[in-house]
């Protein structure tokens, strides 16, 4: 049934061949691939004419995203070497190629003439755009921080209601200053909106993502591995429906599950960089890799094993250059790389050092470093974050960890982290950041307010000699409570980041993205 | 290949120890008789080391390294050993070559950010400062400098000397007087023994005074350096630079308590640093970073 390269009977190139099947069986119940390409191809002109004609156009020229592998274009250019199909019976070589470029000149003027109708407007910004705006994409804001936005709460309820996932409604009053941001309540977990077993959603996923809400898997380097896991299990149990390409499938069905993750809880930027690259991977996949993806490792271990476990293990070693003997190390709540690094150096008994755990409330993360770091036989302190003045002065070096480092060089992480790192600064004491590579995203940010997530405002409320301090915070109509979970700290605060790639200063973050991005 | 090094530098004191390093790695290079692409690496690793010995600048350790990455970043797939042996001697000219002649490429760079009536503070001895002054004398400029006396081996005449003969008017100041004479420079120009990844400096010992008093009086701090003397250390405060730099080497040898004796060199921070003059280019301190990942990476 391969549409490609066989006769084509006097149409035009490129959509003849497909509208060929199409008139051999008009009444055919299913859809054959080509004429879902096909299908495809129109809905996205029927698309762009819409666009064109609604004013001037900043989208791209491109109809459709080049970054769009599976699509086969090779065969859709309206000029096809008119040497390659085979000739039909009867008729010669050269007769043929004389009606199938009088066909081309005759499409094409109809092309230019649509065109020309639909304003000139289109086609003027085209030469515009390109040459001052190389990149002619149009960067658009994630719907996650355009909560206040109803046309893009609109769009994503009926992108949510396509994909058969249920919309998480956001709870209690927001300050004014972050409603644009979705904030939720651990007491209404997604899953009771759902049915259980769910048709469309894989259960393991469907735990994840109440793991993710219930906050029982926290921190960047778990959620990753975790998606991954689930990932993986779903691949194993993904089968190619017929007549279907596997890598566009698998795409489209991975969609709805990751709209369902990212209801439970806003993905994490490490998670993010994990689905683009699985994302990319999958589309490049010809269809005869099927059996691979199931036998041998999958794409989602060698991901785990290259970029988070083994990049741990480099920056565990790189750091310990850093920690001298009688240093006075502070850290702050929990991240697993730092956790890990002070467990090597300790066990490597060169150096003697005592750790300093700082702790916010309402997470109180810290307790859980202290639990591991006692456990492991180093010497630590527990402080409050109001107390760091008081610990500064004897502190040698701060180490933290980060949830994403941005492109601008500033550093995504936990809230309190910005405040650790300006007060070491007013103390000069040097700010060390652990962060692997797969947590570098092209994002810029220089504020904790535009991207940011509110988690259970609930969770600030404390129960004291029985009584539920801001318990009925609900009913004062003058008081908001928020429940921060990041904050960015610039760049010129931070004196090192600690990559698998060594040691850099923040400002090299963008050399190292483009070194990665020549690399992929 | 000590005295191949020793002997190079007796006889051309113009020379930076670190080219003089590089000459005598590439004759022990030629006269190595080995027959393995990993033996020669480790005789030539152990040659560094003995350099560095020798004498323990920055600068050699560096420019060693960078020597030694420079011929192998070729393909040497090559069945025959002696036909990589002679491209891998090719290369190391080829690096002799452009290290030789970075020192005019640096001055031809910085020559116009120095104005006509300028006055410019510099700090010791630095030929790389030299021939910069050099160049800009040459294209008929009037400037005088200030000179800090630099101790403790008052290399700081020896500057002054050097240029009295190329008749620029210079006044040594003692170390202590920076503070006091910064608001009459309109300059400052120092060299650089090593050029570390964050974009900072090693220099001679005082010159991170100069780079504090500069920002606090708002004087540009210009750095000069060759591009070898970029180097693989991320230092975050004056005690995190390894020992081994510190001191001279024969201090390094023979003295029990290193704590006694007076470190030869320290760091400034690159927030303090306004531009680096390289053969790479005029860079910002945040640039030497990426320079360095192209660099070694």
């Amino acid at each position: 049934k391969r549409g490609r390269g066989t006769a084509a009977r006097g149409r035009g190139p490129g959509r003849g061949e497909r509208a060929l099947l199409t008139g051999l069986c008009p009444q055919a119940p299913e859809l054959s691939r080509e004429e879902k390409l096909q299908l495809r191809k129109e809905k996205k002109q029927q698309k762009k004419k819409k666009r064109s004609e609604k004013g001037p156009a900043a989208e791209p020229a491109e109809p459709g995203p080049p970054s769009d592998p599976g699509q086969p274009r090779g065969e859709e250019p309206p000029s096809t070497p008119p040497g390659s199909p085979r000739p039909a019976g009867g008729k010669s070589k050269a007769e043929l190629r004389a009606e199938r470029r009088a066909k081309q000149e005759a499409e094409r003027a109809q092309k230019q003439a649509k065109k020309a109708e639909l304003g000139q407007a289109a086609a003027a910004a085209k030469p515009r755009l390109t040459p001052t705006e190389p990149q002619s994409v149009v960067k658009r804001l994630p719907e996650h921080v355009q909560v206040d936005d109803p046309a893009a709460q609109r769009k994503l309820a009926k992108k949510l209601e396509r994909q058969q996932v249920p919309l998480r409604q956001d709870y209690g009053t927001k300050v004014n200053l972050f409603s644009h941001l979705h904030q939720y309540s651990r007491k209404k977990p997604l899953t009771q909106q759902m049915s259980i077993p769910s048709t469309v959603i894989h259960p393991a996923v469907v735990r994840l993502g109440l793991q993710y809400s219930q906050g029982i898997i926290n921190g960047s380097n778990a959620r990753c591995i975790a998606l991954l896991e689930v990932f993986k299990q779903l691949i194993r149990d993904y089968s190619t429906p017929p007549n279907e390409e596997l890598s566009r499938d698998l795409v489209a069905k991975l969609k709805p599950h990751i709209s369902f993750l990212n209801q439970c809880r806003p993905l994490s930027a490490s998670m993010g960089n994990a689905i683009k690259f699985l994302k990319k991977e999958i589309s490049c996949l010809p269809d005869t890799e099927w059996p691979w993806l199931t036998k041998t490792p999958s794409l989602e271990v060698i991901y785990l094993r290259e970029k988070i476990l083994l990049a741990a293990e480099a920056i565990s070693r790189s750091a310990f250059e850093k920690i001298n003997d009688n240093d006075v190390i502070l850290v702050y709540g929990c991240s697993s790389l730092v956790n890990r690094t002070l467990c090597d150096a300790h066990a490597k008994k060169g150096r003697a050092f005592r750790v300093i755990v700082v702790d916010s409330r309402p997470r109180l993360e810290g307790r859980e470093t202290l639990r591991r770091l006692v456990r492991k036989g180093i010497h630590c302190t527990y402080v409050m974050i109001n107390a760091i003045s008081y610990v500064l002065p004897e502190v040698s070096k701060v180490l933290l960890g980060a949830h994403a480092l941005l492109a601008n060089g500033s550093v995504m992480s936990r809230v309190g982290t910005s405040q650790i790192a300006l007060v070491s600064k007013a103390y000069n004491v040097p700010v060390l950041v652990c962060c692997e590579t797969y947590k570098f995203c092209e994002r810029v940010q220089t504020d904790s307010f535009v991207s940011n997530e509110l988690d259970d405002p609930d969770d600030l409320i404390v129960l004291r000699k029985g009584q539920a301090q801001l318990g009925g915070w609900a009913e004062n109509k003058s008081l908001r409570l928020l429940n921060l979970v990041y904050d960015v700290t610039p760049p010129d605060l931070v004196d090192l980041v600690i990559t698998d790639l060594g040691m850099i200063p923040c400002t090299s973050v963008p050399v190292v993205l483009r070194v990665k991005s020549v690399d992929q | 290949p000590e005295d191949t090094f020793r002997a190079q530098l007796r006889d051309d004191p113009d020379v930076a120890s670190a080219v003089a390093a590089i000459r005598a790695l590439l004759g022990f290079l030629k006269q190595d008789r080995g027959e393995t692409i990993q033996g020669l690496r480790s005789s030539l690793l152990a040659a560094i080391d003995t350099l560095s010995r020798v004498d323990s600048s920055v600068a050699v350790s560096s420019g060693g390294e960078l020597f030694l990455r420079f011929i192998s970043l070729t393909s040497l797939e090559y069945s025959d050993y002696s036909k990589c042996k002679e491209i891998m001697i090719e290369r190391g000219e080829i690096f002799l070559r452009k290290v030789s002649l970075s020192r005019n490429k640096i001055a031809k760079l910085c020559h116009p950010f120095i104005r006509d009536g300028a006055r410019i503070l510099t700090h010791a001895y630095s030929r790389v400062v030299l021939r910069v002054l050099e160049a800009a004398v040459e294209s008929k400029k009037r400037f005088s400098v200030y000179v800090t006396e630099s101790q403790p081996d008052q290399a700081g005449q020896k500057m002054a000397k050097a240029l009295r003969k190329l008749n620029i008017p210079v006044t040594v100041i003692l170390d202590a007087a920076v503070g006091y004479i910064m608001e009459k420079v309109d300059l400052v120009l120092v060299g650089a023994e090593g050029v570390v990844e964050s974009g900072g400096i090693i220099n001679k010992i005082g010159t991170n005074q100069i780079a504090v008093c500069a920002k606090a009086q708002n004087k540009p701090f210009y750095v000069v350096a060759e591009s070898f003397k970029f180097v693989r250390l991320f230092p975050l405060n004056q005690q995190d630079v390894p020992d081994k730099f510190k001191y001279k080497a024969d201090t390094l040898k023979t003295s029990q308590n290193l704590t006694e004796e007076h470190p030869w060199i320290d760091y400034t921070s690159p927030s303090l640093i306004t531009l680096l003059f390289t053969d790479l280019g005029v860079l910002t301190p945040s640039a030497v970073s990426d320079e360095l990942i192209k660099l070694y990476l």
